[in-house]
């Protein structure tokens, strides 16, 4: 099967000197769960934002399903959960994502379906009345992630999705991410946290902008020779525990 | 463009006011209340207030859409919703769009709240009657408004945004006419009012007090108001960028 996403050579410079991702190559595989792992400022954040085309690449090379990361064809088919909650606070649930819908392209008549389907698959539909500002902290998360379910979209791309949700909203989360994987979605999910990195099929590992491991969780262990990712992360870097 | 987006995003910003009791009285409640400051200012010299409360209709409602529309669209910008619809199917002109019929919806709401007042309880006469009044003050709100969503792509945050006022407005307040006729400036202020688009609003709402008749000089004057609206507009979409520089 043809990769979701190939990455050639890609160097990202921000500001006149940092480099935020040095020589990425990646080809990460269509249907699956992949998890970009790394510490906070390891370039996971830049790397998804080259992904979604949010970011101009002037040196290398990112395609998405063989398009341009950026292209215009590629709107209907990705979607991108940013860091920020990335919803209107001021509006009810319903409001935004009734908004997001119209956005995404949503025909008139399959508007407020999609939104009963979302609002069920993050749990929230009692919620829909609410104002944003009102809930608490991961029930807007859960909005977020809602707004990104919206159209089905072919790849998501999910920038740390599970930070501030408690351990049972989390095991939902991640249940719900490997049913979209078995229908062919293809989810990039960052994370800082490596306890979440054995719910992926695939890892990226990455670090000061470098790829320092790219298997499955599986393999990543045995190649190590460790029994957490943590610990194979902490070998590949160096550092012994 | 897709005029169902558009009108979405108009929607959803009037919405999202609606839900902002403080900016809606800022809106609509505060421009009245500095009229009648005004005229009580000057009770010992009725027609200094008669000459400037049309004036000060040109200039309240650029002056509050510049200051709305720049902070709610900066706030599109750092909360991380402009990111998720630049990665979506709607075209920039959509969501600038939506911006600019929302805001000129509130900015004629405001200009009619406020000339109610103005010619109503305060006792303003205008020789040229309510509707051109009306006109001139929706588009300084319709330059204010393009002005904002202009500003707003060089702050990086909503203090940075207010400091704009005195740097981006107040300069213009001072040379447009309002405290001093143009001609009796000095020769490079009264170059730079020319230029300055608040100017062309202010000499509209002169016109429209002193002449009964539409005069070619009012369709001059908001000509240039839509000019310099329509070309902040279309800087202001190119401040928005799909992909962003790293």
């Amino acid at each position: 099967m043809e990769p979701a996403i190939k990455i050639n050579n890609l160097t990202v410079t921000l500001g006149k000197h940092f480099k935020a991702l040095k020589a990425v190559n990646l080809e990460l595989e269509t249907g699956k769960i992949i998890g970009i792992i790394g510490p906070s400022g390891a370039g996971k954040t830049t790397l998804i934002r080259g992904i979604v085309g949010r970011l101009l690449i002037t040196k290398g090379q990112i395609s998405v399903f063989n398009i341009p990361a950026g292209s215009s064809q590629l709107r209907q088919k990705i979607s991108y959960m940013t860091q920020e909650l990335s919803v209107y606070s001021d509006l009810t649930v319903k409001q935004n994502l009734r908004y997001f819908a119209i956005m995404a392209g949503i025909a008139r008549n399959n508007v407020n379906k999609t939104i009963e389907n979302v609002l069920r698959a993050v749990d929230m539909s009692q919620k829909a009345g609410s104002l944003i500002t009102n809930l608490s902290s991961g029930q807007k998360q859960r909005v977020s992630l809602a707004i990104a379910l919206i159209g089905s979209p072919k790849l998501m791309v999910l920038d740390e999705p599970t930070v501030g949700l408690d351990p049972v909203l989390r095991e939902k989360l991640w249940r719900l991410f490997a049913v979209l994987s078995n229908h062919g979605t293809t989810l990039v999910v960052t994370s800082h946290s490596m306890d979440e990195a054995k719910r992926c099929d695939d890892l990226v590992l990455i670090r000061e902008g470098r790829v320092i491991a790219h298997s499955s969780p599986e393999e990543l262990r045995k190649r190590t020779g460790t029994k957490t990712i943590e610990q194979s992360f902490l070998k590949l870097v160096g550092v012994k525990k | 463009m897709s005029l169902r987006r558009t009108f979405s995003t108009a929607g959803r910003v009037l919405r999202q006011l609606s839900h902002d009791p403080r900016t809606l009285l800022m809106l609509f409640v505060v421009p009245p209340i500095l009229m009648t400051i005004l005229k009580y200012v000057f009770e010992g010299q009725p027609k200094v207030f008669e000459n400037m409360a049309p004036m000060y209709l040109g200039v309240f409602p650029m002056i509050m859409m510049f200051m709305v529309t720049s902070i709610v669209t900066l706030r599109e910008r750092s909360g991380g919703t402009l990111d998720r619809l630049m990665t979506m199917p709607i075209s920039k002109l959509d969501f600038i769009m939506g911006y600019a019929i929302a805001f000129s919806i509130l900015g004629f709401l405001q200009a009619l709240v406020a000339a109610t007042i103005m010619l109503g309880p305060l006792g303003v006469t205008v020789a040229g009657g309510v509707v051109p009044t009306i006109i001139a003050a929706v588009l300084a709100a319709f330059l204010g408004t393009a002005l904002g969503l202009f500003t707003s792509a060089f702050a990086r945050s909503e203090f940075q945004a207010v400091q704009f006022m005195p740097a981006f407005i107040f300069p213009q307040l001072l040379i447009c006419g309002i405290f001093i006729a143009r001609d009796q400036m000095s020769d490079i202020l009264n170059w730079l009012s020319n230029i300055m688009p608040l100017t062309y609003s202010v000499d509209a709402m002169k016109q429209v007090t002193l002449y009964s008749n539409w005069t070619n000089d009012l369709t001059w004057d908001l000509a240039t108001v839509a000019l310099f609206a329509i070309a902040a507009l279309i800087l202001g979409s190119i401040t928005i960028r799909r992909q962003e520089k790293s």
